[in-house]
């Protein structure tokens, strides 16, 4: 382990090939925030557009087939190349080795072909998008999806290339979190982000494969007219709905209990104060992530599904709030008698607790099958899946990336600004969103590119949210840009914490760790 | 500690910068193998999913549909595919006992099983594009069939051209470790690919196991 004073992953080797070939996961995970931010900004120009065609009744700028194409890449960007990579193969590639004391992951090379596979499979799924685009939304729900006539063959073959990169990054961290940990790092002196990525990365393995073959057996339907969804060859439509929300549903859980892990390190960290819970933090990630296998079924209750079956569904969807519930009052719990610093990532671990619970408690509300008959579809379903996925996964990437930038760059972000786009997003997140809960149980439909003009005043005060937060996340690259080129030299420890990646230098060596941590206590001893 | 094994000193085998011991980076080679199996088993799980439940909604035609098939070439082809584990884990067994010659016979034994497997697979896949029993919409059999045959014979090209694809798969990665044994670089030291592909070919093989039965003597 040779490193001079001075030396960092960061300035050891120079040029574009020393980083397109590097093996160091602290480089890729930098690569991964490029090309993830590269994404958000591209889904999000999306969803821009999306809310000035609906800011008004009737057309505004775009004609419906156009629409479409904007709210299926809208959601297969955002879907696949955003949130399914955003905590794991940015942050938790940053950050798990250092965290568990190890050199690197345990597949370097591998590691960096996952990323080659992102962005591959995003360079296809784009070319869809010049080539035809493609009008099925993100689920890509048969028989619509076989008899549509343009890229829609592309895109698909994009996201189950995307499937291997989610695919690897899962096979890594599992091996490095078995092998790698330091002497004396057992499980359950993990930092509760770790149990995080762990639960998550199972969950990556196990249900991303039966995606690639639900995605190919697709593109043959349309090549081949193979049958397997087809009702004319005596294939079953809903048997893709199954295939598909067999991945996709714990590819939501893939979404957030990454997300949960960064609130877990932020709320402790920033209440200077041992997390409420631990052991029950840490079993309730992996809770989450076995019940997410058991419950695909809810996306169905209206597609001709037994109701024996949508009952068990029913609950075993309600079950997911226990183990997610247990984490909300621990962090709470935490909270209590604690020395709270309101900085930027602390707002938003806070934000995100607020916006997850609404996220989920409505998320029972849609688990309820009478409910669901008449929410299904609708604006409801839209409110309640963007409460969880932006007011959770998003805002803790903002969070846990303010948190950990001073340990990525060596420097220090600016506090003003990244405090005033917290209040951006959170403010526009919720002017955004809400509304939609209340235009969702009016009867709005979701996916079409216009409506009836008694929605027209709720939904122009959701454009206008939706402007803010876009607004809000141009002042956090503002505050990024800020920080890598002008901001202060960081200390090794700026925030007191008390997890290993903080006991190296800033930004960390090459190897990480100078000498070999040794751990003796839990993550979180706080005085 | 060295970062790198660029060395041109033969029969040593560098450890990784980030493992301690040689023996640390061939349990986290073999358990990353492992978990990439489960998710090669739960992709393959999709199709046989589809199977099931198909071949129970139409059972009838899924029997008289199987009848196509040969049997005996899916026999042969399953012994051979049996047999070429064996040799697969002899290599391996050769190498612990550093017997380079026979490392290399086996691995070109399981080699030319893989090609006889594909040769008789791809008698059969011309046998039937030529008859027209081909999957869904292009099929064009002669003769009055069973309703659902075309279905059938979508889960027939569908399951075995993804089980091929891995057979060609594992055959690539065994030429590569014919290579390497080539340069003498396996030992009782160092036998980490062996292993691993080694593990590869087992599962294919299993697939085929439970295909063979599935698809030609489910009648």
């Amino acid at each position: 382990m040779s490193s001079a004073p001075g030396v960092n992953y960061l300035n050891e080797k120079s040029g574009l090939w020393s980083w397109l070939t590097t093996l160091d996961h602290k480089r890729i995970g930098i690569m991964y925030m490029i090309a993830v931010f590269t994404f958000f900004a591209i889904g999000g120009t999306f969803a821009m557009l999306m809310r000035w065609e609906l800011f008004s009744a009737g057309k505004n700028i775009v004609e419906a087939q156009t629409y479409n194409e904007f709210m299926t890449f809208h959601g297969a960007i955002m879907a696949f190349m955003v949130i399914i990579p955003g905590v794991p193969a940015f942050l938790g590639n940053f950050f798990l080795p250092l965290m568990i004391g190890a050199r690197d992951v345990a597949f370097p090379r591998i590691n960096l072909l996952s990323w080659y596979c992102l962005i591959i499979g995003a360079a296809v799924a784009f070319y869809s998008l010049i080539y035809n685009g493609a009008d099925t939304g993100w689920t890509f729900y048969t028989p619509y999806s076989i008899k549509t006539d343009n890229g829609t063959t592309i895109l698909v073959a994009g996201v189950f290339i995307l499937g291997f990169s989610s695919i690897l990054t899962g096979l890594n961290f599992i091996v490095t979190v078995h092998k790698l940990r330091a002497p004396g790092m057992t499980f359950f002196r993990m930092p509760l982000f770790i149990w995080g990525l762990y639960a998550t990365a199972i969950m990556q393995v196990m249900a991303t494969p039966v995606l690639g073959i639900t995605l190919l057996l697709l593109i043959a339907e349309r090549t081949m007219g193979i049958g397997f969804f087809d009702p004319t060859l005596g294939g079953d439509p809903v048997l893709f709905q199954h295939f598909f929300w067999f991945y996709s549903h714990p590819a939501v859980y893939i979404m957030v209990l990454p997300a949960m892990g960064v609130i877990s390190e932020l709320i402790t960290c920033y209440s200077r104060k041992t997390i409420f819970g631990y052991r029950a933090i840490a079993w309730s990630s992996v809770g989450i992530a076995a019940v997410s296998f058991f419950v695909w079924g809810h996306h169905m209750f209206v597609s001709g599904e037994s109701e024996v079956v949508a009952i068990l569904f029913s609950f075993m969807t309600m079950l997911v709030g226990v183990p997610t519930a247990i984490k909300v009052f621990n962090w709470t719990a935490t909270l209590y008698k604690g020395s709270i610093i309101f900085n930027a990532p602390m707002l938003f671990a806070m934000g995100f607790i607020f916006l997850f619970t609404i996220g989920g408690v409505t998320g029972i509300i849609l688990a309820v099958t009478a409910v669901d008959v008449h929410f299904h579809d609708t604006y409801f379903v839209v409110a309640h899946f963007h409460y969880v996925m932006v007011g959770g996964t998003l805002m803790a990437i903002a969070g846990g990336m303010y948190h950990w930038m001073p340990k990525m760059f060596g420097r220090m972000y600016n506090e003003f600004w990244a405090r005033i786009s917290f209040v951006l997003i959170f403010v526009g997140f919720n002017v955004t969103f809400f509304p939609q809960f209340v235009l969702g149980a009016m009867g709005m439909p979701r996916r079409y590119y216009d409506y009836l003009p008694v929605f027209q005043p709720l939904n122009r005060i959701s454009s206008i949210g939706a402007w803010t937060i876009g607004i809000g996340f141009l002042v956090v690259l503002y505050v990024i840009l800020r920080c890598i080129f002008t901001g202060e030299k960081a200390p090794d420890n700026p925030w007191g914490a008390t997890t290993l990646e903080w006991q190296t230098s800033s930004p960390p060596p090459h190897e990480n760790f100078l000498t070999q941590p040794v751990v003796t206590g839990g993550p979180y001893e706080y005085k | 500690m060295s970062t790198s094994n660029t060395t041109t000193q033969e029969y040593v085998h560098h450890v990784a910068h980030h493992f301690d011991s040689a023996e640390e980076e061939y349990r986290t080679s073999k358990f990353g193998l492992w978990v990439f199996l489960m998710t090669e088993i739960l992709m393959f799980g999709g199709l046989f999913v589809g199977y099931i439940i198909f071949r129970g909604i139409y059972s009838e035609a899924f029997a008289e549909a199987s009848k196509f098939l040969d049997w005996r070439l899916g026999a042969i082809n399953t012994v051979v595919l049996i047999f070429s584990s064996l040799t697969m884990v002899l290599s391996i067994y050769y190498a612990q006992h550093n017997q380079k010659a026979k490392v290399l016979l086996n691995l070109y034994i399981t080699f030319f099983c893989g090609v006889i497997f594909m040769c008789i697979k791809a008698y059969e896949y011309a046998h039937k594009i030529h008859e027209g029993l081909l999957p869904g919409h292009m099929f064009h059999y002669s003769e009055q069939v069973a309703a659902h045959a075309p279905l059938y014979f979508s889960f027939y090209f569908c399951m075995t051209g993804m089980h091929g694809i891995h057979v060609m798969v594992g055959m690539g990665f065994i030429l590569w470790l014919i290579r390497r044994a080539h340069r003498g670089e396996f030992s009782s030291n160092y036998f980490t690919p062996l292993e691993c592909v080694g593990l590869f070919w087992h599962l294919v093989d299993l697939i085929w196991i439970y295909l063979f039965p599935l698809l030609y003597l489910v009648g």
